[in-house]
């Protein structure tokens, strides 16, 4: 607790050689992170780069396949939460761990011998220490998402936290309470804490921290000190060279209007803004790809246009009929309505057996998914179906024993199959991908951007919502960059460099300083 | 150390050999227990059992009628299970299917007995069906748990059936309704075939082949599979989620009060608070045991009332305690249930199971 030093010289934490790996996914490979006492330090990466589970191996959520970790100078085995409590680990993941009904000092002296009083006594002078509001009387579920982030915080210090490690504890905040936040951080440090924010913000990374690890696929890329650093230079080292990946890119002359999307403002159930003022055209013979570090409202943007969530009053999502040039607004419809109005809309969503397939069914029973109500006299045609399971299984080469397998036992590239193989068999008009070759092998991915060509050069608007920027940049033709759920910049696919559209994804507009307002 | 891994695909012959296998090794254990605690010989208890419900012509027609009642019942349930909406309500969808029947027997007697039959019938079905549409629209429409909510509706149901009890009360002060127009039997089943429980068959088989193309070939079927995988899918491919739970659990209801109209019109003549008898709950397991298969319930069905009704014959016969026929039978229904998880699962020692 008493840990006065704030030299930067000593090590609180060294990580050497740290590999782990989930399955066949390896999520960090032979990393090395290095914690000081007494600095902000950033761990910057894409979602996907391995920074949780790297923090996690060091609060003992996980457990390193191999390589060692030494706390103040010492080898130190973390195999559960307790052993990081006991080295003085605290963190505040991004689902909060907290007991909903328990009040603030219950949650604070969970697992700990310490009379209530004590306890409540202790949370206050933190809260004096560091200038917080904690009232330790409130129940959990009676606060907002700031308070129980700020009693993370608190539980992490009474446990004796020198280390704190914060998982993007940004993306719930209001800018004044990231403020907040980052004063409590400061106040932390000057108290001699080591903090680590794990975040993709760059504008925050700058604000805040005195020194930036950057991760990419896994694997340890370097660390700058903020103030030799800048927004280019982050993103730069975040999203790596170009690399040249062959994939093909038809060009269509005759382009069509197709979807006209005007001031799409969408909120979730919490009530968060997710979309704010989104305007675009999307037009058929061309494959527009939505980029931007995952959460920026890639999803509710899809998920609106499917008529899957609502949107707010001033949105307006024109769709143009392909045969009869008609407009129609299908921001007022859901999507049983879109479906019934013949609107020729097909969805590849990111969750793929939990919103594009129903997992126990058979292949030929998820192929009915998009076409049973066609059977007459109230009755399933299955005929059709069955054809249409035969087919895919043929043309894409899905890998399944036989036709009656329940598609949650196929591999992820397989179910990836039955699922696009459904949604291009209505060679819909318009066609939305979200991270349509996650998890798939080469192989399986080619095959997939070419089933989208061919639905772009049949005269489909395609709508492709990927995460890999060397895919996006030779598949696409333009390039729509989502940052934090407002558009960052329309780019031209065939001319627009990986580092402008990897800083158009971290700072709205790619410029460098705070976003206004 | 032991390991679990899941089993993807035993075939199914293999299946039913596990299942065969639970059972002779349940009959097993249960001859040492009875040889331990009563020194008799368990070849001839269980003997006792088959002639405790075959032995004569009318105890095979009181086990049909029951396996019936259990069959009509899971048959019902399996709509809702299927959705995954786990209806516990069955008993109270009974009782407001009874009263609805019991009402019509008495207040419509002049009715020719064709038309009544057929009066009640829609009656029962409506009164069921409405004890299944509000939990339904609850849950559609706030989201409330169906489990406590059909569960609480069983208690209303069985307090409005006390109501009804003494409000028809017969014979002052007896407190029981008593048989419904003895002398005219308006309202009862006509034997059929020459067989007092003829109707009740074909009524209940004919609900086990209609339901079971019901969720299989129709588009309510497909929709109801769809809700039951995924609710989030369900939405995705356009299908109206509260419209399609609210019209599956009130048919739950209807074919449940269905089954209350049987107990009414084809058994008993009369109404009481155990008109349901726990059969609500019993069927769970029924529906449960059979994947909502409304064929493979018959076969559980009469599992069920085999070693129901050949417990109490044991008991009676031998006269001893019945809590014995029901260790009996508690063996075998675990022995049952435990062969689920080896067909599902696969046990091995850890050491074999390293790559």
């Amino acid at each position: 607790m008493e840990s006065v030093n704030t030299q930067r010289s000593e090590y609180a934490v060294r990580m050497v050689d740290i590999s782990k790996t989930f399955g066949t996914i390896r999520a960090n490979r032979n990393v090395s992170l290095d914690i000081m006492k007494g600095e902000i330090l950033s761990l910057l990466g894409e979602n996907g780069s391995g920074k949780t589970t790297l923090m996690n191996m060091l609060s003992g959520i996980y457990f390193p396949d191999s390589g060692s970790i030494y706390v103040d100078g010492k080898p130190a085995h973390i195999r559960s939460p307790k052993d990081a409590h006991d080295l003085h680990i605290g963190m505040i993941h991004q689902h909060f761990k907290l007991v909903d009904v328990f009040t603030a000092a219950e949650n604070v002296k969970l697992g700990i011998r310490d009379s209530l009083k004590k306890t409540k006594a202790a949370i206050r002078s933190i809260c004096e220490r560091y200038n917080f509001t904690v009232d330790p009387d409130k129940k959990v579920y009676e606060m907002s998402v700031s308070e129980k982030q700020t009693l993370e915080i608190v539980k992490a210090l009474y446990r004796g936290a020198d280390v704190l490690i914060l998982d993007e504890p940004t993306a719930v905040l209001t800018p004044q309470e990231t403020e907040a936040l980052f004063d409590v951080m400061r106040a932390m440090k000057a108290d001699g804490k080591s903090i680590v924010i794990i975040t993709h913000k760059l504008n925050e990374v700058l604000e805040i921290s005195d020194r930036v690890a950057i991760m990419r696929k896994g694997e340890y890329v370097g660390d700058i000190l903020t103030k030799d650093a800048d927004a280019q230079k982050l993103s730069d080292m975040m999203v790596g060279h170009a690399v040249s990946l062959n994939i093909d890119r038809p060009f269509v002359e005759d382009k069509k209007l197709r979807l006209k999307i005007r001031n799409l403002s969408v909120k979730d159930h919490m009530g968060v803004l997710r979309l704010d003022n989104v305007s675009f055209d999307a037009y058929s013979g061309e494959i527009l790809g939505i980029a931007g570090i995952t959460g920026s409202g890639q999803k509710e943007l899809l998920e609106a246009v499917a008529g899957l969530i609502p949107t707010m009053s001033g949105s307006s999502m024109i769709y143009i009929d392909p045969r009869t040039g008609k407009e129609e607004d299908i921001k007022k419809y859901d999507a049983e309505q879109i479906r019934a109005l013949g609107i020729s809309l097909a969805f590849v969503p990111e969750d793929r057996l939990g919103m594009g397939l129903v997992g126990s069914m058979n292949i030929p029973d998820n192929m009915m998914l998009r076409s049973y109500k066609e059977g007459r006299l109230g009755l399933t045609d299955r005929r059709k179906p069955l054809d249409l399971a035969k087919k895919v299984v043929d043309e894409l080469e899905v890998m399944t024993p036989n036709l009656d397998t329940p598609v949650r036992k196929l591999s992820g590239g397989n179910v990836q199959k039955v699922l696009v193989g459904r949604e291009l068999a209505s060679e819909p008009s318009l066609l939305m991908a979200a991270y349509a070759v996650r998890g798939l092998d080469i192989y399986t991915s080619y095959a997939i951007y070419r089933l989208l060509n061919e639905r772009k050069l049949n005269g489909g608007a395609v709508i492709y919502v990927g995460e890999d920027l060397d895919v996006l940049l030779e598949l696409c033709d333009r390039i729509l960059v989502l940052c934090a759920g407002r558009i960052s910049g329309i780019v031209d696919g065939r001319t627009a460099r990986k580092d402008q559209v990897g800083l158009m994804m971290t700072s709205l507009g790619g410029n460098t300083g705070p976003a206004a307002d | 150390m032991l390991r679990i891994r899941k089993r993807t695909n035993m075939p199914l012959w293999q299946q039913w050999l596990v299942r065969f296998a639970a059972i002779v090794l349940a009959l097993l254990l249960d001859a040492v227990i009875i040889y331990l605690l009563t020194k008799m010989n368990p070849l001839k208890v269980y003997s006792t059992m088959f002639t405790g419900v075959f032995g004569t012509s009318r105890r095979v027609w009181n086990a049909i009628r029951d396996i019936m009642m259990l069959l009509c019942i899971g048959v019902g349930l399996a709509p809702a299970f299927k959705m995954k909406f786990w209806n516990i309500g069955a008993e109270g969808q009974i009782l407001m299917g009874g009263i609805a029947a019991a009402a019509c027997m008495i207040y419509l007697k002049s009715l020719p007995a064709a038309l009544l039959l057929i009066v009640m019938f829609i009656a029962a079905a409506l009164a069921g069906g409405f004890w299944g549409f509000i939990p339904a629209i609850s849950k559609a429409k706030l989201n409330t748990n169906e489990t406590l909510f059909t569960l609480m509706m069983n208690y209303i149901a069985i307090q409005l059936t006390a109501f009804f009890v003494t409000f028809w009360e017969n014979s002052y002060g007896s407190g029981i309704v008593g048989t419904i127009n003895p002398e005219t039997q308006k309202g009862w089943f006509p034997p059929l075939f020459g067989q007092m429980y003829g109707l009740n068959v074909v009524i209940v088989l004919l609900l086990v082949v209609l339901v079971y193309c019901y969720l299989r070939f129709t588009k309510h079927g497909y929709e109801i599979a769809v809700v039951g995988g995924s609710r989030n899918t369900a939405k995705y491919a356009g299908i109206n989620v509260p419209a399609v739970t609210v019209r599956t659990v009130t048919l739950s209801g209807m074919i449940c009060g269905i089954a209350g109209f049987i107990s009414v019109a084809g058994q008993g003549h009369t109404i009481s608070t155990s008109t349901a008898g726990g059969r609500g709950f019993v069927a769970i397991i029924v529906a449960w045991l059979a994947k909502f298969n409304t064929f493979v319930m018959v076969l559980i069905s009469f599992l069920l009332v085999f070693l129901e009704m050949g417990a109490k014959e044991i008991a009676s016969r031998f006269n001893i305690n019945d809590n014995l026929s029901k260790m009996i039978m508690g063996v075998i229904l675990f022995f049952i249930l435990g062969s689920e998880f080896f067909i599902n699962y696969r046990l091995g020692l850890s050491k074999a199971e390293e790559n």
